[in-house]
């Protein structure tokens, strides 16, 4: 691969307490790509997410961004540095306006392009202009999760972190969300996709990654990892 | 009959004030760290005796001012260095009593420094009472509450239009979620305790000409201004002003009508009722963290 890494991770391990929740993972990403990451419940997916954000310690192992060892920064220098993150469950800010919660996505750029960027996110979720002036707990779910989505975007990512954007939506949101992913991946985004839904992620992807227990255990182009076997009777359902 | 009781609420709501800038402290720093800072009646007393000291070493009266409220707020940024932090990962009722140590040592360097005697200074535009239906008012209280009044909005105007303070709040309702939008939650938790030092103090500065001050005159208006809080439902600034205007009135009343033997149990009866009641306070709508 000639491309630069935007991300390069290596023998990652983070624990909660005594508890291990990754194993020296090794991932990489590199710039321009869309890469999904597919597990089972409680894999350990979110919390190298978590840890990708700086928000939980890595105990072991590094985290270079665009070659730049940040395994050790606190997150807000990471999201200034451009690794925002669309968190599992959404974690909207309830009380405050929609449109709020897009400004404090900004938190990092201060005013500059900011008007810009909020016209880019209405164009991308119309509903949340219709709707920006109400707070963020009176959305639905599904565009809940358009905020968040639109919240990360809102930081201007070079590495777009998104935490199972489809789950618990309908199948329509779903498609919906898909849809936008696959816009964002047009544009030229860096992006690390976690899904359940290994089928649809690895669809839309360049490159995946199975992860079991806190390990790596397969990892390849998306599209081959689809004809694996053994990807396709542990989360396809095939 | 009328006048009496005009008189009572009048000197009720002065000190209710005050009380209302000390809950609206504990409540920023609450909702910043979910820490009830047990120290925000120390910076109430720094307020007073910081200003006396200024002014007995020959400062006019508005830079006196000026410099302990900004001291005030100094001493709030070295709690969060030097006893919050270093705590890190502490559970809340660890940092809770971390913030009663810290009240002890701030009463105690204040009684070394400045002594133990009772102090005032003037006040601010003389003490020739103005005469309302009867009851009396001074013109302190006129200050105490226009500036109680201006500060309350310019909070309010802070929190609902610029983006350090939606960024504070942001980080109350989710941690995380601030964290991952690029808010130094740290930076959020010095700032929060610098304002609710610099309000403490201001809180003491204005009321110190109608009550005095001393060094010990923390603890019981830290306690009140606690009480206060949770009446307007901890978390909740509003709440928070209102519930020390009723403290203030409930405590004043109950010194003129009974007997000012129970003035400070007021506050005290006040809130078993309430955790009893409404233990979310007047105005809660979340869960209180256990404490
Ligand atoms: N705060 C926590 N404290 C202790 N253990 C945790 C915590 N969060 C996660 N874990 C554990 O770490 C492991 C990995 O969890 P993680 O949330 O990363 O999984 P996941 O792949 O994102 O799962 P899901 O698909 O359910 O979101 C699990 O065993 C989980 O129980
Ligand atoms: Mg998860």
């Amino acid at each position: 691969m000639s491309k630069n890494l935007t991300l390069s991770v290596q023998g990652l391990s983070a624990h909660y307490g005594r508890i291990q929740a990754l194993s020296g993972v090794d991932l990489v990403i590199p710039e321009g790509e869309l890469v999904a990451l597919v597990g089972a419940n409680g894999a350990g997916k979110s919390t190298l997410l978590r840890t990708l954000s700086g928000v939980q310690p890595a105990s072991a192992g590094a985290i270079l961004f665009d070659g730049v060892d940040i395994t050790r920064l606190p997150p807000h220098e990471r999201v200034k540095r451009g690794i925002c993150q669309s968190p599992e469950g959404r974690q909207v800010f309830g009380p405050l306006s929609i449109e709020d919660n897009l400004r404090l996505g900004a938190y990092t750029h201060g005013r500059q392009g900011v008007e810009e960027d909020l016209g880019r996110m209405f164009d991308l979720f119309p509903v949340l202009q219709e709707k920006r002036r109400l707070p963020a707990g009176t959305l639905s779910g599904g565009q809940q999760q358009m905020l968040a989505m639109a919240r990360a975007l809102m930081g201007r990512p070079r590495l777009l972190l998104l935490d199972e954007p489809s789950m618990g939506l309908a199948p329509l949101l779903v498609e919906e969300i898909f849809r936008v992913i696959v816009r964002l991946k047009e544009t030229g985004m860096t992006i690390l996709l976690v899904e359940q839904n290994a089928h649809a992620a690895l669809s839309i992807a360049d490159d995946g990654y199975v992860i079991e227990a806190g390990r790596i255990i397969l990892s390849g182009p998306g599209r081959e990892l689809l004809e694996n076997e053994a990807v396709q009777k542990a989360y396809l359902g095939v | 009959m009328l006048s009496e009781f005009l008189q009572f609420l009048f000197s009720g709501v002065t000190v209710g004030a005050t009380y209302a800038l000390a809950a609206l402290g504990f409540t920023l720093i609450y909702n910043a760290s979910h820490v009830i800072n047990f120290a925000q009646g120390e910076f109430i007393m720094l307020g007073g005796m910081l200003t006396v000291a200024g002014v007995s070493a020959g400062l006019p009266l508005p830079v006196a001012i000026a410099l302990a409220i900004a001291a005030a707020a100094v001493v709030g940024m070295l709690v969060v260095r030097f006893a919050i932090q270093p705590a890190k990962g502490a559970d809340v009722v660890s940092l809770i009593i971390i913030t009663i140590g810290v009240s002890l040592v701030v009463r105690g360097l204040t009684q070394i420094s400045l002594g133990k005697g009772t102090h005032s200074f003037p006040a601010f535009s003389g003490s020739e009472p103005l005469h309302v239906l009867g009851a009396t008012l001074l013109p302190q209280s006129l200050w105490v509450l226009g500036v109680t009044a201006a500060v309350v909005a310019l909070l309010g105007w802070f929190f609902s239009r610029t983006l350090t303070g939606k960024a504070i709040l942001a980080t109350a309702y989710n941690r995380l979620a601030a964290q991952l939008v690029g808010i130094s939650t740290n930076k959020v938790l010095f700032l929060s305790f610098a304002l609710s030092a610099a309000l403490g103090a201001l809180g003491g500065v204005l009321v110190t000409p109608i009550t005095m001050t001393s060094a010990d005159v923390g603890i019981m208006l830290g306690l009140k201004g606690f009480v206060a809080a949770v009446l307007g439902g901890l978390g909740n600034g509003l709440g928070a002003v209102v519930g020390g205007l009723l403290v203030g009135v409930a405590e004043a009343m109950a010194a003129g009508y009974i007997s000012s033997a129970y003035k400070d149990a007021v506050p005290f009866v006040m809130i078993l009722f309430l955790l009893f009641f409404l233990p979310r306070g007047l105005f809660g709508a979340r869960v209180t963290e256990r404490v």
